[in-house]
Parts: structure tokens; C-alpha cells; sequence
């Protein structure tokens, strides 16, 4: 309903409004307990796996440098906890594979204390130093992407940035980590934002923020430096504003042009967990060892906003927040990140890393209404393609998948824009796994672009 | 902890609403019209609809079954289509013929294209075409409402034998104390005698012995509850009606008194109806928006096309069903351009700032902020 749409002053168009399940609004952030085992691989990120630089059974303390960049796409990885290295070996990987991973076998009796780094100042930094100094923080998107942040704040030669956009909008369902740290850590987030405006030249900073989180807002606001550079902005709640086309769109009222990166309109796109991370991370010196994750789902008894070590495997955050492992209530799935883009994991082994927004449980009855609906053929009822936030035609796309028609989809039917957001999927009557099916198309289209 | 986790591909959550609730909404909507369609003709009306529904459950049932096609009767969609030709049928309509109406209907209007989602024509309009190729004097024959007595007897040709000639109703009809009766729908009046009917009564179907349908103002109020609902698409109703009105009004401001005035069209036979529950059939409907419009606009023309220049008083089956036969063409030629990919670079009405900043105070930021937002959209309480 675009008239509807328009009365409501909706920014991007079509999108989908899910369920906000955003009980965790209002708890603040815990912190959780050591695990007597962290688990740090050394892929987090996009880009090329770090490298170690201990050795097993080398003692470490609590923040210093276990793993290093190996070359610009890359970042350095730090001890999440004092302890002893007790291996470096494969382990199992929430993506699929086993990974190459520094085992940390922590020392119950330590303080823990963080000890290493050294505060350095910022603001006589040139840009290219802040860049370095992002990089020897270990940051990566926080928003789930888990894209080496240095590497974004860089420019190409030749490009300009005059806007930093800040996204705050944390569209999916269920996660409130970037809710909990813009009202907890607003001082820490306008620092880091005053970081990345010096590293990239922008002129000013607009923080968007869905309108489901005034008090945020309203903290962020008044938390504002009075030079006016940076600007908080509410935008009205919508799946998939945490896109960043999305909250351009829903900010300038521009689209980004297919295949190119916000950059070309002179704008960079950060989240705010990032932000804030950096802000506190980068005048001390110090790596990022921890970071802010929602457990949430009707399968945790506790459900919270937690600080959770980086390489806290998910078996130990399960057990502290109270999921049943038997019996009724017993958790049967687990997601990393949201549940519309979430990834659910094939093993409670997989440690909580870098990228890792939030941890959902469901457990086996949360899951049986939607096990047993059937799936009907497409009725082309057009919810699809009204729910599309990049205009494709997913009911089309459907009907060609199931042909395996990938070549024409990729042609004619524009699949390379979907950004797998997974509206489709969510809204579909019909119980169709449309975005499934171009997960795989896409896969083969590469294949075959490959080949 | 040792649990066993499964592992699924997201998105992990999905919308309550399914095919099953979208067909029971729309079937829900259409008691209220059943109701005033057997308030109007009595048993006979009752029956009819019963017949034909049963009819299409019947073959829904069989053909899924031999065919091993998608769908099941609980999914409502052979019901809604039961229901639908029941209502564009004459009450009178032998109850036998009904029953073949409503097999062709799900036999050649739906299983014979794959079921559920496959169909190409709306099966309630091809069962009603069929039957109006088969028995064209039956389908043309219809009784007054509201006659006394309709909830005691059935009107004779109702009950006629299977593949007999039904019975004449006029000796019956002679019999009941009508001060003027006409035999004819107030279109085939118009288009064979040259009398109109008034417009008031049109849209309320309730006064005198009218041989109409049932009203159209109740069947607008049942679209406007599914289109609220987002049940059916609020685009094609209004393209149809929409074009309807606007050529009709054309063809009276140019041609005059030789036309009726645009609002005699728009409730006179099955346009609402059709309208609101017909073209609206999702299957066979277009998905893209540009192309509701165009369909929509192709039903509302081509129906004034077939009524004024056409040898029939009503068009809005053919006209259905050819726009139905246009739907993937349509669709071709409005596929919905991609983000990004159009004209992307101009400002939308959105915008709260401009792309670059010619300014860096906040007094200013303020100044340029222009929204046109009159609802907040409030989030919803989970």
C-alpha cells in the first residue's frame, strides 16, 4: 500500500515490518564470566586469517597481541583473557568449516585486568595514522558483516567523503545490543564518530536511529557536541533499514546506484557498535577483546544484553543464561545475529566472535508451527514484490529457481542486487524458501562466473 | 552442554498469514453478499450455491487426488470458487447445471493448468462461461426478487431433471402477486427495451422486484474489509471501476442520451462483483504493481466496450477473462524497476537532508529538514 506508506512518511520503499520481540530493551548491559576455555579463530573478519604470534604454552595476559594483520585486509587478534595458550588448532567454525584457532585456557585465579596497551593521542594523529591505529585495534563491522574497519574508513585515491552516516537502526528482530550501547556508551560512540570524521574529512556525521528506540535518541541527543556536526536523525521503523542503501535512502531520499558503494555519493556508512568500540578502544590504546551480544529467544531463561569475551564458545553463554540442554524446553536451534539474516550454527563449539550481534535460542516448540505449514505453489499474490526493498520481482525469481533457470534470472530478473534480506521469505503465504533458492542460484551463477 | 542443534536456513521467523487464511478471509467476506443474495431469491438461491460448491469441492477433490496436485480442500480456494459462480449464476438456474458449472469450473478452469497457483483464467468465470455456451437460455433467465413465498417453494426451473429442459417459469410466475414484473436484468432492459433503471435502487438491490444480483454497495463495503486487511489488492477494484466510470462518462458526454449516464454502468450487472472478487483472483492477476493497473484498466474499458458495442448486455466475464489471458504479458512489460537502477539521483520526498552539506550548524540542519509526515509510525507493541 504505497498511499498508506506515503501518509506514514515511510523513507525507503516497500520493506517489511516484522515483530520487534525487542524484550531486551531495557535490561543493560552485563557482563558475562569468563569461560574456562576461549576459543579465538583467526578468521573473524573478511579478508586473510591473521597470524599467530604465539606459541603453544606461552602465557598471555589479558588485551596483548596473540595474532597479527597479515597484510591491509587483515587485523590483528588479542588475548580476550590471562591465561595460557594450550593449542592452536582446527576448531569448529559458525560458518561451516573448522578453522585455525588459538585455544586460551584461562587462569581462574587472575584479575584479569586489562594490561596491555598504551594511551595515545588521537587528536595529533594524521588520517593515515588513525587508519594504523584502527587496524591495531583488531575492529571489524560489529553490525555482522564483520568487513575490517580500517579498510572501510580508507579511501580510494581520488574519493571524497563529506557524510559519515552512523547506522544505529538494528532493524532486525529481537537484537537491542546497539539500542543498549547508544544509551550506555553515547559519550564513547561521538569519540569514535570524531575519529572516523578526522580519519575520512567527513564534514559531518548524522547517526540514524528506527523510531522504536526514542530513548536512544534522546541520549544520543543530548550528548551531542556543540559544534553541530553530527546529527541524530529518527527514521520510521522498517525491515531492512540497517541496510546501509537503506538508511541512505531513508535519509537523502537517493539511491545508490547498482553496484556501486555509498562512496560514490560521497558518504561512508559505519554501525554504531563499531563507533562506540573505537571510541573507547582507540585513546587507550587498546584491542578489541570483547563486545556487546543480545541473547535473547523464548529458549533462554536469562535473557539479556551481555559483554561477552570474543571466543566465549556458545555452549558456556547457553549455560549462563539459562537454556535447557533436556527435556521440554530443550534449545534445538541456535542463530548468530538476528533472525532475519541470522546464520543458525551446526555446533555449540562455535565460539561468539567478532561479528556476532546476538545469540538466539528456540527451542523445539517455538519451531513446530512453522514445520508444519505447508508449501503451496505460488499463488502470485504480489506480497513479494511489495516487500522487495531493491524492486526485484522475487515471485518471478521463484518460479525460475524452481526451473533452475539461474542464467535468465541473473539476465533479465537482476538476482545479483538481492542482499538476501529475506522480506520475501517472511512474508510469502505460500511458505515458499524463496530467498533459499536464490542463495543458491547466486552460488551457481558464481560457479559459474568462476568457471 | 551437549545438545543437539538443527540447523536451518534463515530468515528463521516467518509471518503468521498463509495461503489457508487469505482464501478463509475472502470466503468469510463473501457470507454477508450469500446471505443477501438468499435473503433476495429464497431456497432456491441457498440451494444453488450449495450445489455449485459442493460441486467444485467434489472435483477440487478428485482431481488433486488423481492428479496429485498441490492444494487440498482446506486450503478454501475451491470453495471461494464454488461460492463466486453461485453468486454470478440466476437464482432460478437449474440446480443440475449448476453442478456442471461448477465441475467445468474446477476441471477445465483449474486442474487442467496444474492446480493451485497454475490456473491461467479464473475457474469461477470459465464454469460460468461454460455453462453460458452450453445452456444460453437458462443463464438468461431471471426471476424478480424478493418474491413472497421464496423461503417455502423452490422456483420450478430450480429443480428440473438432470439433462432435461427446465420447466417455464411464467405460468409460475403469473400466479404471484406482482403489480409489474420484468423478466429481464435491468442491463438487458436497457440494452433491448431502452428503459433504465434508477441508481439508488441499483446499488442497494433492495426495492421492488428487481432482477439483480445482490448489492453492490454490500459487496463494496466486503472488498473494502479485504482490502483494509490486505487481503486482496485495493489497485485492481479501483483501475477497474475506475476506467469503467471514466470511458462510460466519455461515451455519455459525447454520445448523449443514447448511453446510459456512467453510474447506471457502474451497478448494473456483474461489475462490482466482478470488480471486487473476480479480477482480483491473485493466480491470474498480475504481481506487479504497474501492471494491477493496466489490468485492471484493460477490465474496466473492455467491459463498456462489450456493453455498448457488444450483441450481449453484460461484458464483465470477457472482459475478466481476457485480461486474464494478457496477465503474463503485462507482467513482461511492468516488471518493477530495481533499486538503483532508475532514476535514482533525484531526491525523494523523504529527504531530511540534502546529499551535500552546504551547511554545518544545527539552526541550519533544522531549516532544511522538510518532512511530510502526518502519522508518526508508531511502532507496534510485540
Amino acid at each position: 500500500m504505497k498511499l498508506l506508506s506515503y501518509f506514514r512518511g515511510e523513507a525507503f520503499q516497500r520493506g517489511v515490518h516484522p515483530p520487534g520481540f525487542k524484550h531486551t530493551a531495557d535490561m543493560p548491559i552485563r557482563r558475562l564470566p569468563f569461560a574456562p576455555r576461549l576459543v579465538v579463530p583467526l578468521s573473524q573478519h573478511i579478508g586473510r586469517p591473521s597470524r599467530p604470534i604465539v606459541r603453544v604454552g606461552e602465557e598471555v595476559v589479558r588485551g596483548q597481541p596473540i595474532a597479527e594483520a597479515d597484510g591491509w585486509l587483515s587485523v590483528p587478534q588479542h588475548a580476550p583473557a590471562s591465561g595460557v595458550v594450550e593449542a592452536i588448532e582446527l576448531r569448529p567454525s559458525a560458518r561451516g568449516p573448522w578453522t585455525e584457532s588459538i585455544v586460551i585456557r584461562v587462569y581462574e585465579a587472575s584479575t584479569q585486568e586489562v594490561l596491555w596497551g598504551a594511551p595515545q593521542d588521537m587528536d595529533a594523529f594524521p588520517p593515515q595514522e588513525i587508519l594504523l591505529a584502527v587496524q591495531r585495534t583488531g575492529m571489524v563491522g560489529q553490525g555482522g558483516a564483520a568487513f575490517p574497519s580500517h579498510a572501510k574508513l580508507a579511501l580510494p585515491a581520488g574519493a571524497s567523503v563529506e557524510t559519515l552516516v552512523v547506522n544505529g537502526c538494528e532493524c532486525e528482530p529481537y537484537l537491542t545490543c546497539d539500542h543498549r550501547l547508544m544509551v550506555e556508551h553515547s559519550s564513547d560512540l561521538m569519540v569514535g564518530i570524531r575519529y572516523a570524521m578526522h580519519a575520512t574529512g567527513a564534514k559531518r556525521a548524522i547517526i540514524g536511529v528506527e523510531d522504536n528506540k526514542p530513548e536512544a535518541a534522546a541520549v544520543l541527543r543530548r550528548a551531542l557536541p556543540l559544534a553541530g556536526d553530527i546529527l541524530v536523525e529518527m527514521v520510521p521503523t522498517k525491515y531492512p533499514q540497517g541496510s546501509e542503501k537503506m538508511l541512505i535512502t531513508a535519509l537523502f531520499g537517493v539511491e545508490i546506484p547498482s553496484g556501486k558503494l555509498p562512496l560514490a555519493l560521497g558518504m561512508v556508512v559505519h554501525n554504531v557498535g563499531t563507533l562506540a568500540a573505537l571510541g573507547r578502544l582507540l585513546p587507550s590504546g587498546q584491542g578489541l577483546i570483547e563486545r556487546v551480544v543480545t541473547v535473547a529467544g523464548p529458549g533462554v531463561a536469562r535473557p539479556g544484553n551481555y559483554r561477552v569475551p570474543i571466543g566465549t564458545p556458545l555452549s558456556f553463554v547457553l549455560a549462563q543464561t539459562g537454556a535447557q540442554d533436556s527435556g521440554a524446553g530443550q534449545a534445538r536451534q541456535v542463530i548468530l545475529g538476528g533472525p532475519m539474516m541470522g546464520q543458525s550454527v551446526a555446533s555449540l563449539d562455535v565460539p561468539v566472535t567478532k561479528g556476532v550481534s546476538g545469540v538466539l535460542v528456540f527451542r523445539g516448540e517455538d519451531m513446530t508451527a512453522n514445520e508444519g505449514r505447508k508449501t503451496y505453489p505460488c499463488i502470485k499474490c504480489g506480497e513479494c514484490v511489495e516487500s522487495c526493498p531493491m524492486g526485484l520481482n522475487p515471485s518471478m525469481l521463484g518460479m525460475l529457481a524452481a526451473r533452475r533457470e539461474y542464467d535468465l534470472m541473473g539476465e533479465q530478473y537482476h538476482l545479483g542486487d538481492c542482499f538476501e534480506c529475506g522480506s520475501c521469505t517472511w512474508i510469502c503465504p505460500s511458505n515458499i524458501p524463496l530467498v533459499q533458492q536464490f542463495r543458491i542460484a547466486k552460488q551457481i551463477l558464481r560457479e559459474k562466473a568462476v568457471a | 552442554m551437549r545438545t543437539s542443534v538443527e540447523i536451518r536456513s534463515a530468515p528463521h521467523i516467518k509471518r503468521p498469514r498463509s495461503v489457508e487464511q487469505i482464501m478463509r478471509n475472502v470466503v468469510l467476506s463473501l457470507l454477508p453478499v450469500c446471505t443477501f443474495f438468499v435473503y433476495q431469491y429464497g431456497i432456491s438461491a441457498a440451494a444453488l450455491i450449495l450445489v455449485v460448491t459442493g460441486a467444485c469441492l467434489l472435483s477440487e477433490r478428485l482431481f488433486v487426488r488423481l492428479g496429485g496436485q498441490a492444494g487440498d480442500l482446506s486450503d478454501y480456494s475451491a470453495t471461494i470458487t464454488g461460492v463466486l459462480l453461485g453468486l454470478t449464476l440466476p437464482p432460478g438456474f437449474p440446480l443440475w447445471m449448476g453442478l456442471v458449472a461448477g465441475f467445468a469450473a474446477i476441471a477445465l478452469g483449474k486442474a487442467l493448468f496444474g492446480g493451485i497457483g497454475f490456473n491461467v483464467f479464473n475457474p469461477a468465470l470459465v464454469g460460468r462461461a461454460f455453462v453460458q455456451a452450453a445452456f444460453p437460455a437458462a443463464i438468461a433467465t431471471y426471476t424478480p426478487s424478493f418474491l413472497p413465498g421464496r423461503f417455502m417453494e423452490f422456483i420450478p426451473s430450480s429443480l428440473a431433471w438432470p439433462l432435461m429442459a427446465p420447466a417455464d417459469n411464467t405460468a409460475w410466475l403469473k400466479g404471484m402477486p406482482l403489480d409489474a414484473w420484468t423478466g429481464a436484468t435491468p442491463l438487458a432492459k436497457w440494452k433491448f427495451e431502452g428503459t433504465l433503471t434508477a441508481v439508488g435502487d441499483l446499488l442497494t438491490s433492495l426495492s421492488g422486484h428487481l432482477a439483480v444480483g445482490p448489492s453492490p454497495a454490500l459487496i463494496l463495503l466486503c472488498g473494502a474489509y479485504l482490502a483494509l486487511r490486505r487481503f486482496m489488492d485495493w489497485r485492481i477494484p479501483t483501475a477497474v471501476l475506475g476506467s469503467a466510470g471514466l470511458t462510460a462518462w466519455l461515451i455519455y458526454a459525447i454520445g448523449g442520451a443514447k448511453y446510459p449516464d456512467p453510474f447506471f454502468t457502474l451497478f448494473s450487472g456483474g461489475l462490482i462483483l466482478g470488480a471486487v472478487y473476480m479480477a482480483t483472483d491473485m493466480a491470474t492477476s498480475p504481481v506487479t504493481p504497474r501492471g494491477m493497473w493496466l489490468y485492471g484498466i484493460l477490465i474496466g474499458v473492455l467491459t463498456v466496450m462489450i456493453r455498448y458495442y457488444g450483441g450481449l448486455p453484460e461484458g464483465v466475464m470477457y472482459a475478466i477473462l481476457i485480461a486474464n489471458a494478457t496477465t503474463p504479458l503485462i507482467e513482461q512489460i511492468t516488471q518493477p524497476t530495481p533499486f538503483g537502477k532508475g532514476a535514482s539521483l533525484r531526491a525523494g520526498r523523504a529527504a531530511s537532508y540534502t546529499l551535500h552539506p552546504d551547511y554545518i550548524s544545527r539552526e541550519e540542519a533544522a531549516a532544511k529538514t522538510s518532512k511530510k509526515r502526518f502519522f508518526k509510525n508508531k511502532p507496534k507493541k510485540p
